[in-house]
Protein backbone atom coordinates (compact mmCIF):
# COMPACT_ATOMS: atom_id res chain seq x y z
CA UNK A 1 0.00 0.00 0.00
CA UNK A 2 1.01 3.61 -0.43
CA UNK A 3 1.51 5.95 2.51
CA UNK A 4 -0.92 8.87 2.73
CA UNK A 5 0.29 12.05 4.45
CA UNK A 6 -2.91 13.17 6.19
CA UNK A 7 -1.35 16.28 7.66
CA UNK A 8 -0.21 17.41 4.22
CA UNK A 9 -3.68 16.66 2.81
CA UNK A 10 -5.15 19.15 5.28
CA UNK A 11 -2.23 21.55 5.01
CA UNK A 12 -1.44 21.50 8.75
CA UNK A 13 1.65 20.74 10.84
CA UNK A 14 1.94 17.35 12.51
CA UNK A 15 1.54 19.01 15.86
CA UNK A 16 -1.65 20.86 14.87
CA UNK A 17 -4.38 21.15 17.49
CA UNK A 18 -7.78 19.52 17.04
CA UNK A 19 -9.24 22.98 16.40
CA UNK A 20 -6.67 23.76 13.70
CA UNK A 21 -7.41 20.42 12.03
CA UNK A 22 -11.15 21.10 12.11
CA UNK A 23 -10.73 24.61 10.66
CA UNK A 24 -8.42 23.34 7.90
CA UNK A 25 -10.91 20.60 7.01
CA UNK A 26 -13.85 23.03 6.89
CA UNK A 27 -11.95 25.49 4.70
CA UNK A 28 -10.88 22.79 2.24
CA UNK A 29 -14.24 20.99 2.28
CA UNK A 30 -16.06 24.19 1.31
CA UNK A 31 -13.70 24.56 -1.64
CA UNK A 32 -13.56 20.98 -2.89
CA UNK A 33 -16.80 19.27 -1.84
CA UNK A 34 -18.18 17.53 -4.95
CA UNK A 35 -21.70 18.82 -4.25
CA UNK A 36 -20.37 22.37 -4.31
CA UNK A 37 -17.34 22.40 -6.60
CA UNK A 38 -17.39 21.63 -10.31
CA UNK A 39 -13.59 21.84 -10.59
CA UNK A 40 -11.94 18.93 -12.29
CA UNK A 41 -10.59 16.49 -9.71
CA UNK A 42 -12.66 18.03 -6.88
CA UNK A 43 -14.15 14.68 -5.91
CA UNK A 44 -10.76 12.96 -5.63
CA UNK A 45 -9.32 15.92 -3.71
CA UNK A 46 -12.28 15.93 -1.31
CA UNK A 47 -11.89 12.20 -0.78
CA UNK A 48 -8.29 12.78 0.37
CA UNK A 49 -9.36 15.61 2.65
CA UNK A 50 -12.27 13.66 4.17
CA UNK A 51 -10.14 10.55 4.66
CA UNK A 52 -7.49 12.61 6.43
CA UNK A 53 -10.05 14.36 8.63
CA UNK A 54 -11.84 11.14 9.57
CA UNK A 55 -8.58 9.86 11.02
CA UNK A 56 -7.06 13.01 12.49
CA UNK A 57 -10.24 14.25 14.21
CA UNK A 58 -10.41 11.07 16.30
CA UNK A 59 -7.70 11.03 19.05
CA UNK A 60 -7.43 7.22 19.03
CA UNK A 61 -7.09 7.01 15.25
CA UNK A 62 -4.70 9.97 15.20
CA UNK A 63 -2.43 8.30 17.75
CA UNK A 64 -2.41 5.12 15.67
CA UNK A 65 -1.68 7.14 12.53
CA UNK A 66 1.17 9.03 14.21
CA UNK A 67 2.64 5.71 15.35
CA UNK A 68 3.10 4.78 11.69
CA UNK A 69 5.75 7.50 11.44
CA UNK A 70 6.18 10.17 8.81
CA UNK A 71 7.00 9.29 5.23
CA UNK A 72 6.75 10.95 1.84
CA UNK A 73 3.25 10.94 0.30
CA UNK A 74 2.72 7.91 -1.93
CA UNK A 75 5.78 5.99 -0.72
CA UNK A 76 5.37 2.21 -0.78
CA UNK A 77 4.67 1.24 2.80
CA UNK A 78 3.83 -1.55 5.24
CA UNK A 79 2.79 -0.93 8.84
CA UNK A 80 5.31 -2.09 11.49
CA UNK A 81 4.72 -5.74 12.54
CA UNK A 82 3.31 -4.92 15.96
CA UNK A 83 1.32 -1.84 14.93
CA UNK A 84 -2.04 -3.59 14.48
CA UNK A 85 -1.83 -5.37 17.81
CA UNK A 86 -0.83 -2.23 19.67
CA UNK A 87 -3.38 0.05 18.09
CA UNK A 88 -6.25 -2.24 17.19
CA UNK A 89 -6.41 -1.28 13.53
CA UNK A 90 -7.26 -3.55 10.64
CA UNK A 91 -5.40 -6.78 10.91
CA UNK A 92 -5.34 -6.68 14.71
CA UNK A 93 -6.71 -10.19 14.85
CA UNK A 94 -4.64 -11.46 11.99
CA UNK A 95 -2.22 -13.20 14.31
CA UNK A 96 -0.24 -14.50 11.38
CA UNK A 97 1.19 -13.55 8.07
CA UNK A 98 -2.08 -14.60 6.41
CA UNK A 99 -3.42 -11.07 6.55
CA UNK A 100 -2.11 -9.23 3.54
CA UNK A 101 -1.88 -5.45 3.66
CA UNK A 102 -1.28 -5.64 -0.07
CA UNK A 103 -5.01 -6.14 -0.65
CA UNK A 104 -6.01 -3.14 1.46
CA UNK A 105 -5.95 0.63 0.98
CA UNK A 106 -4.18 2.88 3.45
CA UNK A 107 -7.54 4.17 4.76
CA UNK A 108 -8.60 0.57 5.45
CA UNK A 109 -6.02 0.45 8.26
CA UNK A 110 -8.29 2.65 10.35
CA UNK A 111 -11.61 1.13 9.37
CA UNK A 112 -11.97 -0.99 12.51
CA UNK A 113 -11.67 1.88 14.96
CA UNK A 114 -14.99 2.69 16.54
CA UNK A 115 -16.64 -0.28 14.86
CA UNK A 116 -19.60 -1.29 16.92
CA UNK A 117 -21.08 -4.70 17.38
CA UNK A 118 -24.28 -5.60 15.60
CA UNK A 119 -25.44 -5.37 12.01
CA UNK A 120 -23.52 -2.95 9.81
CA UNK A 121 -24.93 -1.93 6.45
CA UNK A 122 -22.58 -2.11 3.50
CA UNK A 123 -21.25 1.10 2.01
CA UNK A 124 -23.12 2.77 -0.85
CA UNK A 125 -21.07 3.77 -3.86
CA UNK A 126 -21.78 6.44 -6.46
CA UNK A 127 -20.17 6.00 -9.84
CA UNK A 128 -20.26 8.47 -12.74
CA UNK A 129 -20.88 6.74 -16.07
CA UNK A 130 -20.59 8.29 -19.52
CA UNK A 131 -22.61 6.76 -22.34
CA UNK A 132 -23.03 7.77 -25.96
CA UNK A 133 -26.22 9.28 -27.34
CA UNK A 134 -26.58 6.15 -29.48
CA UNK A 135 -26.44 3.99 -26.31
CA UNK A 136 -29.06 6.21 -24.66
CA UNK A 137 -31.23 5.71 -27.75
CA UNK A 138 -30.83 1.94 -28.11
CA UNK A 139 -30.10 1.01 -24.53
CA UNK A 140 -26.83 -0.55 -23.45
CA UNK A 141 -25.26 -3.01 -21.05
CA UNK A 142 -22.63 -1.44 -18.84
CA UNK A 143 -19.75 -3.45 -17.48
CA UNK A 144 -18.39 -1.71 -14.41
CA UNK A 145 -15.08 -2.73 -12.84
CA UNK A 146 -15.05 -1.78 -9.18
CA UNK A 147 -12.82 -2.44 -6.22
CA UNK A 148 -14.91 -2.95 -3.09
CA UNK A 149 -13.90 -3.48 0.53
CA UNK A 150 -14.85 -6.83 2.02
CA UNK A 151 -14.51 -7.79 5.67
CA UNK A 152 -14.00 -11.21 7.15
CA UNK A 153 -15.55 -12.39 10.42
CA UNK A 154 -12.87 -10.69 12.53
CA UNK A 155 -13.21 -7.40 10.68
CA UNK A 156 -10.15 -7.68 8.49
CA UNK A 157 -10.62 -5.80 5.27
CA UNK A 158 -9.37 -6.42 1.79
CA UNK A 159 -10.21 -4.91 -1.58
CA UNK A 160 -11.92 -7.29 -3.94
CA UNK A 161 -12.37 -6.55 -7.64
CA UNK A 162 -15.94 -6.86 -8.88
CA UNK A 163 -17.44 -6.58 -12.31
CA UNK A 164 -21.04 -5.44 -12.23
CA UNK A 165 -23.11 -5.74 -15.37
CA UNK A 166 -26.08 -3.42 -15.62
CA UNK A 167 -28.60 -3.20 -18.43
CA UNK A 168 -29.62 0.41 -19.06
CA UNK A 169 -32.90 0.44 -21.01
CA UNK A 170 -33.40 3.03 -23.76
CA UNK A 171 -34.30 6.50 -22.55
CA UNK A 172 -31.52 7.63 -20.22
CA UNK A 173 -30.86 11.36 -20.31
CA UNK A 174 -28.01 13.51 -19.05
CA UNK A 175 -28.14 13.50 -15.24
CA UNK A 176 -30.20 10.29 -15.03
CA UNK A 177 -29.61 8.45 -11.77
CA UNK A 178 -29.91 4.68 -11.50
CA UNK A 179 -29.87 2.54 -8.39
CA UNK A 180 -28.50 -1.00 -8.30
CA UNK A 181 -29.77 -2.40 -5.01
CA UNK A 182 -27.33 -4.54 -3.06
CA UNK A 183 -24.44 -4.03 -5.47
CA UNK A 184 -22.43 -1.75 -3.18
CA UNK A 185 -20.24 -2.85 -0.30
CA UNK A 186 -21.09 -6.05 1.56
CA UNK A 187 -23.02 -5.70 4.81
CA UNK A 188 -21.47 -7.09 7.98
CA UNK A 189 -22.90 -9.16 10.80
CA UNK A 190 -26.27 -9.47 9.08
CA UNK A 191 -26.43 -5.88 7.82
CA UNK A 192 -27.83 -5.25 4.36
CA UNK A 193 -25.50 -4.88 1.40
CA UNK A 194 -24.96 -1.33 0.19
CA UNK A 195 -26.27 0.01 -3.10
CA UNK A 196 -24.52 1.18 -6.21
CA UNK A 197 -25.72 4.47 -7.70
CA UNK A 198 -24.92 5.36 -11.29
CA UNK A 199 -24.87 8.98 -12.39
CA UNK A 200 -25.30 8.97 -16.15
CA UNK A 201 -23.92 11.68 -18.42
CA UNK A 202 -24.08 11.72 -22.20
CA UNK A 203 -20.88 12.05 -24.19
CA UNK A 204 -20.67 14.98 -26.60
CA UNK A 205 -21.81 13.92 -30.07
CA UNK A 206 -20.48 14.89 -33.49
CA UNK A 207 -23.94 15.97 -34.70
CA UNK A 208 -26.45 16.10 -31.88
CA UNK A 209 -26.73 18.18 -28.72
CA UNK A 210 -29.02 16.59 -26.15
CA UNK A 211 -31.17 18.44 -23.67
CA UNK A 212 -33.54 16.16 -21.79
CA UNK A 213 -35.05 13.88 -24.41
CA UNK A 214 -34.78 16.50 -27.18
CA UNK A 215 -31.90 16.57 -29.61
CA UNK A 216 -30.65 19.65 -31.46
CA UNK A 217 -28.94 19.36 -34.82
CA UNK A 218 -27.40 22.09 -36.99
CA UNK A 219 -29.00 22.00 -40.45
CA UNK A 220 -26.76 23.68 -43.04
CA UNK A 221 -28.76 25.10 -45.96
CA UNK A 222 -27.62 26.69 -49.21
CA UNK A 223 -28.99 30.26 -49.64
CA UNK A 224 -31.33 29.14 -52.42
CA UNK A 225 -32.65 26.22 -50.33
CA UNK A 226 -33.43 28.65 -47.52
CA UNK A 227 -35.03 31.19 -49.86
CA UNK A 228 -36.98 28.87 -52.15
CA UNK A 229 -37.67 26.00 -49.74
CA UNK A 230 -36.44 22.46 -50.19
CA UNK A 231 -36.84 18.91 -49.03
CA UNK A 232 -33.59 17.73 -47.45
CA UNK A 233 -32.46 14.50 -45.84
CA UNK A 234 -31.68 14.73 -42.17
CA UNK A 235 -29.79 12.09 -40.12
CA UNK A 236 -31.76 10.84 -37.12
CA UNK A 237 -30.75 8.14 -34.65
CA UNK A 238 -33.02 5.73 -36.52
CA UNK A 239 -31.83 6.66 -40.02
CA UNK A 240 -32.31 9.37 -42.62
CA UNK A 241 -35.67 11.15 -42.81
CA UNK A 242 -36.94 13.79 -45.23
CA UNK A 243 -37.52 17.26 -43.84
CA UNK A 244 -39.46 19.94 -45.72
CA UNK A 245 -37.73 23.29 -45.32
CA UNK A 246 -40.29 26.03 -45.93
CA UNK A 247 -39.49 28.85 -48.34
CA UNK A 248 -38.11 31.92 -46.55
CA UNK A 249 -36.29 30.01 -43.80
CA UNK A 250 -33.85 32.29 -41.99
CA UNK A 251 -30.80 31.23 -39.99
CA UNK A 252 -31.57 29.98 -36.45
CA UNK A 253 -35.13 28.97 -37.40
CA UNK A 254 -36.00 25.73 -35.64
CA UNK A 255 -37.60 22.91 -37.59
CA UNK A 256 -39.03 20.21 -35.37
CA UNK A 257 -39.12 16.51 -36.18
CA UNK A 258 -41.58 15.28 -33.55
CA UNK A 259 -40.71 12.02 -31.79
CA UNK A 260 -37.26 11.72 -33.41
CA UNK A 261 -35.30 12.51 -30.24
CA UNK A 262 -34.38 10.17 -27.40
CA UNK A 263 -37.01 7.64 -26.31
CA UNK A 264 -38.73 8.07 -22.96
CA UNK A 265 -38.60 5.08 -20.59
CA UNK A 266 -42.40 4.83 -20.35
CA UNK A 267 -43.12 5.39 -24.04
CA UNK A 268 -43.00 8.33 -26.41
CA UNK A 269 -39.90 10.23 -27.35
CA UNK A 270 -38.42 13.69 -27.41
CA UNK A 271 -38.09 15.71 -30.61
CA UNK A 272 -35.24 16.29 -33.02
CA UNK A 273 -34.91 20.00 -33.60
CA UNK A 274 -32.99 21.06 -36.70
CA UNK A 275 -31.56 24.57 -36.39
CA UNK A 276 -31.21 26.21 -39.82
CA UNK A 277 -27.82 27.61 -40.77
CA UNK A 278 -27.37 29.46 -44.05
CA UNK A 279 -24.05 28.46 -45.56
CA UNK A 280 -22.48 30.19 -48.55
CA UNK A 281 -19.82 28.68 -50.79
CA UNK A 282 -16.29 29.72 -49.83
CA UNK A 283 -15.44 30.35 -53.44
CA UNK A 284 -17.82 31.21 -56.29
CA UNK A 285 -17.53 30.04 -59.83
CA UNK A 286 -17.77 32.68 -62.56
CA UNK A 287 -21.39 31.87 -63.43
CA UNK A 288 -22.40 31.73 -59.77
CA UNK A 289 -20.84 35.16 -59.19
CA UNK A 290 -22.78 36.59 -62.15
CA UNK A 291 -26.07 35.23 -60.86
CA UNK A 292 -25.42 36.57 -57.33
CA UNK A 293 -24.57 39.97 -58.84
CA UNK A 294 -27.79 39.96 -60.85
CA UNK A 295 -29.71 39.05 -57.71
CA UNK A 296 -28.03 41.88 -55.79
CA UNK A 297 -29.04 44.35 -58.51
CA UNK A 298 -32.68 43.39 -58.75
CA UNK A 299 -33.50 42.48 -55.14
CA UNK A 300 -35.06 45.08 -52.85
CA UNK A 301 -34.50 42.91 -49.79
CA UNK A 302 -32.75 44.75 -46.97
CA UNK A 303 -31.90 42.47 -44.03
CA UNK A 304 -30.86 45.52 -41.95
CA UNK A 305 -34.01 47.58 -42.44
CA UNK A 306 -34.67 47.66 -38.71
CA UNK A 307 -31.35 49.52 -38.16
CA UNK A 308 -32.91 52.55 -39.83
CA UNK A 309 -35.37 52.98 -36.96
CA UNK A 310 -32.43 53.98 -34.77
CA UNK A 311 -32.18 57.21 -36.84
CA UNK A 312 -28.36 57.06 -36.92
CA UNK B 1 -16.95 -11.95 -9.88
CA UNK B 2 -19.59 -11.24 -12.48
CA UNK B 3 -22.95 -9.97 -11.26
CA UNK B 4 -26.01 -9.14 -13.33
CA UNK B 5 -27.64 -6.26 -11.52
CA UNK B 6 -31.21 -5.14 -11.09
CA UNK B 7 -31.45 -1.53 -12.30
CA UNK B 8 -33.96 0.90 -10.79
CA UNK B 9 -34.54 4.27 -12.42
CA UNK B 10 -34.67 7.12 -9.96
CA UNK B 11 -37.44 9.02 -11.69
CA UNK B 12 -40.98 10.22 -11.09
CA UNK B 13 -42.46 6.86 -12.15
CA UNK B 14 -41.14 5.09 -9.05
CA UNK B 15 -42.11 5.85 -5.47
CA UNK B 16 -40.52 5.14 -2.11
CA UNK B 17 -42.03 5.25 1.37
CA UNK B 18 -40.78 7.38 4.24
CA UNK B 19 -39.11 4.32 5.80
CA UNK B 20 -37.36 3.42 2.53
CA UNK B 21 -36.16 6.98 2.06
CA UNK B 22 -34.72 7.02 5.57
CA UNK B 23 -32.89 3.73 4.90
CA UNK B 24 -31.59 4.83 1.51
CA UNK B 25 -30.52 8.34 2.48
CA UNK B 26 -29.10 7.90 5.97
CA UNK B 27 -31.14 10.85 7.24
CA UNK B 28 -32.99 10.56 10.52
CA UNK B 29 -36.79 10.64 10.40
CA UNK B 30 -36.99 13.99 12.22
CA UNK B 31 -34.50 15.55 9.77
CA UNK B 32 -36.34 14.21 6.77
CA UNK B 33 -39.70 15.44 8.05
CA UNK B 34 -38.25 18.88 8.74
CA UNK B 35 -36.96 19.05 5.16
CA UNK B 36 -40.40 17.95 3.92
CA UNK B 37 -42.15 20.56 6.05
CA UNK B 38 -39.78 23.27 4.86
CA UNK B 39 -40.65 22.35 1.27
CA UNK B 40 -37.13 21.30 0.23
CA UNK B 41 -38.12 17.66 -0.24
CA UNK B 42 -41.40 17.12 -2.07
CA UNK B 43 -43.71 14.47 -0.62
CA UNK B 44 -47.14 13.05 -1.32
CA UNK B 45 -49.10 12.72 1.90
CA UNK B 46 -51.81 10.11 1.33
CA UNK B 47 -54.48 9.69 3.99
CA UNK B 48 -54.04 6.36 5.74
CA UNK B 49 -50.80 5.59 3.89
CA UNK B 50 -48.49 8.40 4.96
CA UNK B 51 -45.70 10.09 3.09
CA UNK B 52 -44.55 8.78 -0.26
CA UNK B 53 -41.82 10.25 -2.40
CA UNK B 54 -40.80 10.22 -6.04
CA UNK B 55 -37.64 8.12 -6.42
CA UNK B 56 -36.04 11.29 -7.84
CA UNK B 57 -35.96 12.58 -4.24
CA UNK B 58 -33.54 9.84 -3.18
CA UNK B 59 -30.68 11.80 -4.74
CA UNK B 60 -31.69 14.99 -2.90
CA UNK B 61 -32.00 13.17 0.43
CA UNK B 62 -28.64 11.47 -0.02
CA UNK B 63 -27.05 14.82 -0.84
CA UNK B 64 -28.62 16.21 2.34
CA UNK B 65 -27.09 13.41 4.37
CA UNK B 66 -23.68 13.95 2.79
CA UNK B 67 -23.80 17.70 3.46
CA UNK B 68 -24.94 17.08 7.04
CA UNK B 69 -22.00 14.75 7.69
CA UNK B 70 -19.31 16.59 5.74
CA UNK B 71 -20.18 20.12 6.91
CA UNK B 72 -21.86 19.27 10.20
CA UNK B 73 -24.97 21.21 9.11
CA UNK B 74 -28.25 21.29 11.01
CA UNK B 75 -31.54 21.01 9.12
CA UNK B 76 -31.87 24.79 8.70
CA UNK B 77 -28.43 24.92 7.13
CA UNK B 78 -29.28 21.88 5.00
CA UNK B 79 -32.49 23.52 3.87
CA UNK B 80 -30.64 26.62 2.63
CA UNK B 81 -27.86 24.58 1.00
CA UNK B 82 -30.33 22.28 -0.78
CA UNK B 83 -32.40 25.20 -2.06
CA UNK B 84 -29.28 26.84 -3.47
CA UNK B 85 -28.08 23.58 -5.03
CA UNK B 86 -31.51 23.13 -6.62
CA UNK B 87 -31.31 26.65 -8.04
CA UNK B 88 -27.84 25.90 -9.42
CA UNK B 89 -29.13 22.66 -10.95
CA UNK B 90 -32.08 24.45 -12.59
CA UNK B 91 -29.80 27.18 -13.97
CA UNK B 92 -27.31 24.62 -15.26
CA UNK B 93 -30.12 22.81 -17.05
CA UNK B 94 -31.26 26.09 -18.57
CA UNK B 95 -27.70 26.91 -19.71
CA UNK B 96 -27.35 23.42 -21.14
CA UNK B 97 -30.61 23.85 -23.09
CA UNK B 98 -29.60 27.28 -24.39
CA UNK B 99 -26.17 25.93 -25.42
CA UNK B 100 -27.85 23.05 -27.23
CA UNK B 101 -29.94 25.55 -29.20
CA UNK B 102 -26.90 27.54 -30.29
CA UNK B 103 -25.34 26.48 -33.58
CA UNK B 104 -21.77 25.20 -33.31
Amino acid sequence: MKYADYYAALGVERGASADEIKKAYRRLAQKHHPDVSKEEGAEARFKEIAEAYQTLKDPEKRAAYDALGSRPQGEEFRPPPDWSRQHGGAGADAGSAQFSFDDADFADLFSRFGARNGALAGEDFEVPVEISIEDAFRGTTLSLSLSMPEYDASGRVRRVPHTVKARVAPGAVDGQRLRLPGKGGKGRQGGRDGDLYLDITLKPHRLYRATGHDLFLDLPLAPWEAALGATVEVPTLSGLVSLKVPAGTSAAKKLRLAGRGLPKPRGGAGDLIAVAQIVVPGELGERERELYQQLAEISEFNPRRHFAAEGT
Amino acid sequence: MNIEAEVLWLDEHREVSLRELIDLSGLREAELLELVHSGVIAANDRPGVGYHFSARVITVARTACRLRDDFELDTRGLSVALRLLERVRTLEEEISRLRAELPR
